[in-house]
């Protein structure tokens, strides 16, 4: 019962303070998740990531539910997926009724010019330290800098991206490991 | 009741189909609006601009906003968990493969190449973010020279940016507390 309320709350934290939702959401991620409860490694993570991409849905709902299926089967993915969502509704619920011009507002505009500094910084955060902890050879220097190249210059959908990867990191595995696959995890 | 669940029904095929997360239901929020009186092509992208300033992935606020406006809380609630529920069984129908599959190569080669696939991904949202906040190219085309160079940066966004980059270097402090933080900063110095 008690890690059925941990996750929902943990969930809830992670999606009421973090702004722009998708990828914005690993370094919450990593402090809740993987810091503060171990319930994920930060590879795993990046597994559910690349998952949630490529099925449907919303990226960081889709990792509330796999961490709280993990930790407590389908009971801990209700409550970890309703965390997730909880603040989001209550927030936009109240704007929705009270306040329509509330992105017009100038406090909420100046408050928005800090806050994209903020998570601008985390992010960057959260990318050098997976790069030091997944990126482990040339080939994932590679994948890494097209891929950042393809989302960033082109309008290539990432599903495409992560597909790919996937098959390249197969392939290129069968090719020159052969018979010691999986040795990197 | 109808209304209720005919607004169960669009959301949760949204929800199947929207894949990639976020923007993807904004096509599937423009057929919506085409087809129903729920809400209108031009409450869209209020919608957007509500969805970005506030917390939370966008795809929730979005069908939150749009079942309030067709049946109040109840239409929230009832479009939220329209949209969430074919992420949770195709989420634990995926678990539950991967858990059989964990320890088979093919598997583990894939992750080998999608870890660095979603490290660049991620970077790729930083770097758009960070460009946002920093850099105003719309402001410094309107000048030239060393003058268009000056405008081409957010000064003020730039030196928080670089006392933020500098306090993650020494202390770890909570992502929650940062974000607060550089909000009550953002207000204070009309950023």
């Amino acid at each position: 019962m008690k890690e059925l309320w941990q996750l929902f709350s943990a969930f809830a934290r992670i999606g009421g303070f973090t702004f722009g939702g998708g990828y914005a959401m690993l370094p919450m991620l990593q402090k809740e998740v993987v810091d503060k409860y171990g319930w994920a490694t930060e590879e795993e993570v990046l597994d559910y990531f690349a998952i949630g991409q490529c099925t449907p849905g919303i990226i960081f709902v889709n990792t509330a539910t796999f961490v709280g299926y993990k930790r407590k089967g389908l009971a801990g993915a209700i409550c970890a997926t309703a965390g997730s969502v909880f603040p989001s509704v209550v927030i936009v619920m109240i704007i929705a009724a009270v306040l329509t011009n509330f992105a017009d507002l100038a406090v909420v505009q100046h408050a928005f010019g800090g806050i994209r500094v903020a998570v601008g910084v985390l992010i960057l955060q959260a990318v050098l330290g997976l790069w030091k902890k997944s990126i482990v050879d040339k080939l994932c220097i590679l994948i890494a800098v097209v891929s950042f190249c393809v989302a960033s210059f082109t309008s290539i959908s990432s599903i495409w991206v992560i597909l790919i990867a996937g098959i390249l990191g197969i392939v290129v595995r069968a090719v020159f490991y052969k018979g010691e696959g999986g040795a990197s995890s | 009741m109808t209304k209720l669940l005919l607004l169960f029904y669009e959301f949760f095929k949204i929800g199947l189909f929207a894949v990639g997360g976020g923007l993807a239901t904004l096509p599937f929020l423009y057929d919506l609006a085409n087809r129903y009186p729920w809400m209108s092509v031009e409450q869209i992208p209020d919608m957007v601009a509500i969805s970005e300033s506030t917390p939370g992935p966008l795809g929730i606020n979005m069908a939150t906003y749009a079942g309030f406006q067709c049946n109040g809380v109840l239409g929230s609630i009832v479009a939220t968990i329209a949209l969430v529920t074919p992420s949770i069984i195709i989420i634990i129908l995926v678990s539950k493969i991967l858990e059989r599959f964990r320890k088979s190569s093919i598997v583990n080669n894939a992750f080998y190449g999608l870890r660095p696939a979603v490290v660049g991904l991620v970077a790729a949202a930083g770097f758009t973010v960070i460009s946002m906040a920093l850099f105003s190219p719309e402001t410094a085309v309107q000048y030239q020279g060393v003058e268009a160079f000056l405008h081409l940066f957010h000064l003020k966004e730039c030196i928080l940016f670089l006392i933020l980059l500098l306090i993650m270097q020494k202390k770890k402090i909570h992502p929650v507390l940062f974000v607060l933080g550089s909000a009550v900063i953002g207000i204070v110095f009309a950023m």
